[in-house]
């Protein structure tokens, strides 16, 4: 059969490969979705004292490397058997929103944004983030690169660092807020609220107001059915920092809702030779490959997801976002709940809903009295043994698993990180589009082998980055033989 | 016939007490293997933990370190600096897998020859038991995958996937 | 230079986080300067130029490749030596290329139990067959490839020849932006370089330069680890027996870790001229712990010693944290079973 290989892939965080293969006929025979990297945190951490986690994880990430430092602190907590304080807990959120909001932006805008606000046929040299702000003003660009700023500049503020922050410790953060940053902290949440309200128009303007995108999202191509995972509150709204993990299976009903720590009792990573990363899936559905459907114990864990697990959104204006996209994707309420979304595109609607909600939730936390409270880093005295610590990590849910010996070194480590349990759903996913778009006859365009990519995009595997430094065309080179290896066709464009 | 293994040790001797006394038991003809090379220092505080990382990774099997006792340095406090850089090293040389054993720290008075001597006799036995370091060809050659055969053979189960 | 007269640049990453990248992003508004003086031709994470392009350019045709992440298997290798070739400016981007960085704390263990770990006796994985990732698998349509996993991590100028250093986990942002003006005005005004091999984006003397806590003098009996003492806030870290890499580490980043009152970590490597960041680090710490005075029996002096000495639990850990690759000893040694020798 012939190869087709798209190596690497780009405008994500990590490395990977797409190998199609295509039978005589010329349709899509299979397509895999390889991973080609390891580094072994859960080897390597082991002699390790365990307080140093939320600073070695970190690196596990240069995106998201908030959300593993909290999941790494509160693996300390339960760790070290030490309940952080109200205060300890609110600054922690505080911190973890503002990540929030800059990440969102950061994926909308530069990654998976483009092949929206742009179309996914627009000539690639508009098809980034320069293109965006070509198209709606260089004013609306430096919004975007100032509400990172914004941010960033915060999570120094409490973290230490505006990339792998430093200040998690078991049962406390090092770094107190005081006035000055409280009333910082205050005008910048005010400012990401305008911004996500902003967004979200933008969305509604570009991207529902255009026929063909929102003929896209409905396609069967990027359309699967799987179960859906997602950390809720006590009242089933979305929450990032903490709460109960709550599966919904494809028809919407609640599969399964459990404490972070039982996570081996309900998911379980299966592996295959061919790729590094494992796969994730509900044990109590079991493995049956690369398929959707209630019989398949696939889950997705993304914002989509979150807003499919969830009831709805613990804001006001998030809930109203949350409201409008349901309903506007045709998703009826049964038992008092929407029934899920499986469009995978609207993940990046969700994305912007979640934006809101982390900007919102921002404001509530930056104004709440016992922020400023001055002890949040108490001495901790207890013996350690093992903790499990879970955040939502923009995506997905992330789990670290510590054991220690008496003095605090670890033992043995375990990690669920976001990405991975997206590994078989988003494998899926190319795999259809892949099958979905390209027939016997089919013409391979660049506009299409970006379709293929998008399939994966709308994931927002790990690494987002925004860049003006695209330059115009999206180089890609695609090879088609014939049984006997003669070339049929061969498409490609360079700079 | 086979060879012996003939330890490489490299001695790091401080030049007020120790040095003197290896000279003392060359004058006393108090035999000690020639598998020690010393090189003198002005001082035992004089020794920076590279030196004995150097001599490791470098070819040598062991590090010996000598000085004044405490409380006879001749620059009266260096020799406990160079017992903390000792103590912290041992424990760290410990987690790169090489054995206390191998890097001694010995103080010994200018009148103290025969008991050095006995002290690096010892000492290159110990290593000789122990066996070679050889830390070039044997720990890093082992650098691009060629570690012992991993545990189990995969099967390929590919075919799950196409389901 | 492109046709259009515009230099052209490159980053790639090798085995990474992508936190160089989001720092090069950091540089706020200023990276629409770069854009404008700069024409990207490979960047995976932002570009959909792919490797067979690259393959394809000419020799030396990118002007400067800011290349991060360390070399854990076989394609970042293979990658490592393609950019050399195609590259005029190749640059260790931060501390996984400059020195191992966190990767390298690999180089304690093995591949071996390193697989082990993740695939076979791992708690939440399913894989009663031992399944294994391999190099080569033959699925029903063909073959999948993937490279091989190295036992020992390297640092990029361990497998190919390095213009420039910008150490930091990640670089900077006022660091990073001061490398690329100067680039930008060597390129376009023919300013001079600094000396090829040189370590920039950096000072010439420790983090405690930079740092505004208060110092005296550092006489330590003891250890804490960060959560077993409140440290008075404005005075040095160190002094109060929390364990802070300053002293042992180049300046540049500002010292930004002390000032939230957690210590350094030595992210931004060695001061120009030490070979062995660790090494260096176990020194200056065993300086400054102040036990033992004359006249004491020497069994005492042991024992107080060695009570101290339990206070640092991971001196291996804490001291190559980040620079494991470019230590002499450069991995440690495991025999097969995955014991270390010598260890308590």
């Amino acid at each position: 059969m012939k190869k087709v290989s798209i190596d690497p892939i780009t405008r994500l965080e990590g490395h990977g490969k797409i190998d199609i293969f295509l039978n005589d006929e010329g349709d899509v025979a299979n397509a895999y979705f390889i991973i080609p990297e390891l580094r072994g945190f859960e080897q390597f951490c082991v002699d390790r004292p365990a307080e140093e986690m939320p600073r070695i994880t970190n690196r596990i990430c240069g995106v998201c490397p908030e959300a593993h430092h909290m999941a790494a602190t509160k693996a300390l907590d339960a760790l070290f058997h030490v309940e952080p304080s109200s205060a300890v807990k609110k600054v922690r959120e505080m911190f973890y929103s503002a990540f929030y909001v800059t990440d969102h932006t950061t994926h909308f805008y530069a990654l998976g944004g483009p092949d929206f606000v742009m179309g996914p046929d627009a000539p690639p040299a508009e098809r980034n983030i320069l293109g965006i702000v070509h198209k709606v003003g260089v004013e609306t660009g430096k919004q975007v690169i100032n509400c990172r700023i914004r941010n960033h500049d915060i999570i120094k503020m409490l973290g230490g660092r505006g990339v792998h922050p430093v200040a998690g410790l078991p049962g406390g953060w090092s770094q107190a807020v005081t006035k000055e940053m409280q009333a910082h902290i205050e005008e910048a949440a005010k400012e990401n609220v305008e911004f996500a309200l902003f967004s979200l128009q933008l969305f509604e303007d570009i991207v529902l107001g255009n026929k063909d995108y929102v003929d896209l999202i409905l396609s069967d191509a990027f359309t699967e059915r799987t179960y859906y995972m997602g950390t809720v509150d006590p009242n089933n709204h979305v929450n990032f920092y903490d709460g109960k993990i709550r599966v919904v299976d494809p028809e919407g009903n609640e599969f399964v809702k459990y404490e972070a720590k039982d996570y081996r009792e309900h998911i379980a990573e299966h592996v295959e030779s061919w790729t590094y990363l494992k796969f994730p899936y509900l044990k109590g559905v079991g493995w049956k490959g690369l398929v959707d459907g209630k019989d398949s114990g696939l889950y997705c864990a993304t914002p989509l997801s979150r807003l499919n697990a969830a009831d709805g959104m613990a804001t006001p204006k998030a809930q109203e976002a949350f409201d409008k996209l349901y309903d506007t994707l045709g998703s009826k309420k049964v038992n008092g709940r929407y029934q899920p979304v499986h469009h995978r595109l609207a993940t990046h609607w969700a994305r912007l809903v979640e934006l809101l909600y982390a900007a919102e939730r921002m404001l509530e936390l930056a104004t709440d009295p016992e922020i400023t409270d001055p002890n949040v880093r108490p001495v901790v005295k207890t013996r350690p043994d093992e903790g499990v610590g879970s955040v939502e990590a923009p995506r997905g849910t992330l789990t670290h698993h510590y054991w220690t010996d008496e003095k605090g070194i670890l033992t043995k480590v375990n990690l669920v990180v976001g990405t991975t349990n997206n590994y078989a759903p988003l494998a899926l996913s190319v795999k259809n589009t892949a099958k979905s778009l390209i027939k016997k006859g089919t013409v391979i365009t660049e506009g299409l082998l970006n379709r293929v990519e998008m399939a994966f995009r709308s994931y927002d595997p790990c690494m987002s980055c925004a860049t003006h430094s695209l330059p115009g065309q999206m180089p890609l080179e695609v090879t088609i033989r014939d049984p006997e290896g003669n070339v049929v066709e061969r498409l490609s464009q360079y700079t | 016939m086979t060879e012996k293994f003939e330890p490489l040790i490299i001695g790091f001797t401080c030049n007020w007490c120790s040095y003197r006394a290896a000279d003392l038991a060359g004058i006393s003809r108090e035999k000690y293997p020639p598998n020690v090379r010393l090189m003198r220092l002005m001082c035992s505080g004089r020794l920076d933990p590279m030196f004995v990382l150097k001599a490791l990774a470098g070819g040598a099997d062991g590090v010996l370190i000598t000085g004044c006792h405490p409380g006879e340095c001749h620059y009266l406090e260096q020799n406990y600096k160079a017992l903390r850089r000792y103590k912290l090293l041992q424990k760290m040389l410990a987690q790169f897998g090489i054995e206390p054993e191998r890097v001694k720290l010995v103080w010994a008075s200018a009148a103290e020859g025969v008991r050095l001597a006995r002290e690096i006799t010892k000492m290159v036995e110990e290593i000789r038991a122990l066996g070679p370091l050889d830390w070039s060809d044997s720990v890093l050659s082992n650098g691009n995958g060629s570690s012992p055969a991993l545990v189990s053979e995969s099967k390929v189960s590919a075919q799950e996937v196409n389901a | 230079m492109s046709k259009n007269g515009k230099p052209k640049f490159g980053m790639y990453w090798a085995s990474s986080c992508g936190g160089c990248e989001i720092s090069v992003l950091n540089i706020g508004e200023k990276i629409l300067d770069v854009d404008a003086v700069f024409d990207v031709v490979f960047w995976p994470v932002a570009a959909d130029f792919k490797y067979e392009d690259v393959r394809n350019y000419p020799d030396g045709y990118i002007d400067l490749c800011l290349f991060n992440g360390a070399i854990r298997n076989s394609e970042n290798e293979e990658m490592a030596r393609l950019v050399r070739k195609k590259s005029k400016v190749l640059v260790a981007f931060g501390s996984c290329a400059y020195e191992g960085c966190i990767p390298a704390l690999s180089n304690f263990t093995t591949k071996e139990a390193t697989y082990r770990a993740v695939y076979l006796d791992n708690p939440s994985t399913d894989n009663p067959d031992g399944v294994l990732p391999q190099e080569i698998t033959q699925v029903p349509e063909g073959e999948l490839e993937i490279p091989t996993f190295y036992n020992t991590v390297k640092a990029l100028d361990q497998v190919v020849p390095v213009d420039y250093y910008i150490p930091g986990c990640p670089p900077e942002p006022p660091q990073i932006w001061a490398v690329l003006e100067a680039v930008v005005a060597a390129l376009t005004q023919g300013a001079d370089l600094p000396p090829a091999g040189s370590i920039i984006g950096a000072t010439q003397v420790a983090v405690c330069e930079e740092c505004p806590l208060e110092k005296h003098e550092k006489t330590i009996d003891r250890f804490y680890r960060p959560y077993e003492k409140q440290p008075e806030p404005g005075l040095c870290l160190l002094e109060q027996g929390i364990i802070c890499m300053g002293p042992a580490t180049v300046g540049g980043c500002g010292a930004l870790c002390p000032q939230v009152g957690m210590g350094c970590r030595g992210c931004y490597g060695p001061l120009p001229g030490v070979e062995d960041q660790g090494a260096r680090m176990l020194t200056a710490l065993a300086s400054v712990i102040d036990v033992g005075k004359i006249g004491d029996d020497e069994a005492k002096l042991d024992r107080e010693l060695d009570e101290i000495m339990d206070t640092i639990v991971d001196p291996a850990g804490t001291f190559y944290r980040f620079s494991m690759s470019h230590s002499i000893l450069h991995r440690a040694r495991v025999s097969g079973n995955g014991q270390k020798k010598g260890e308590a």
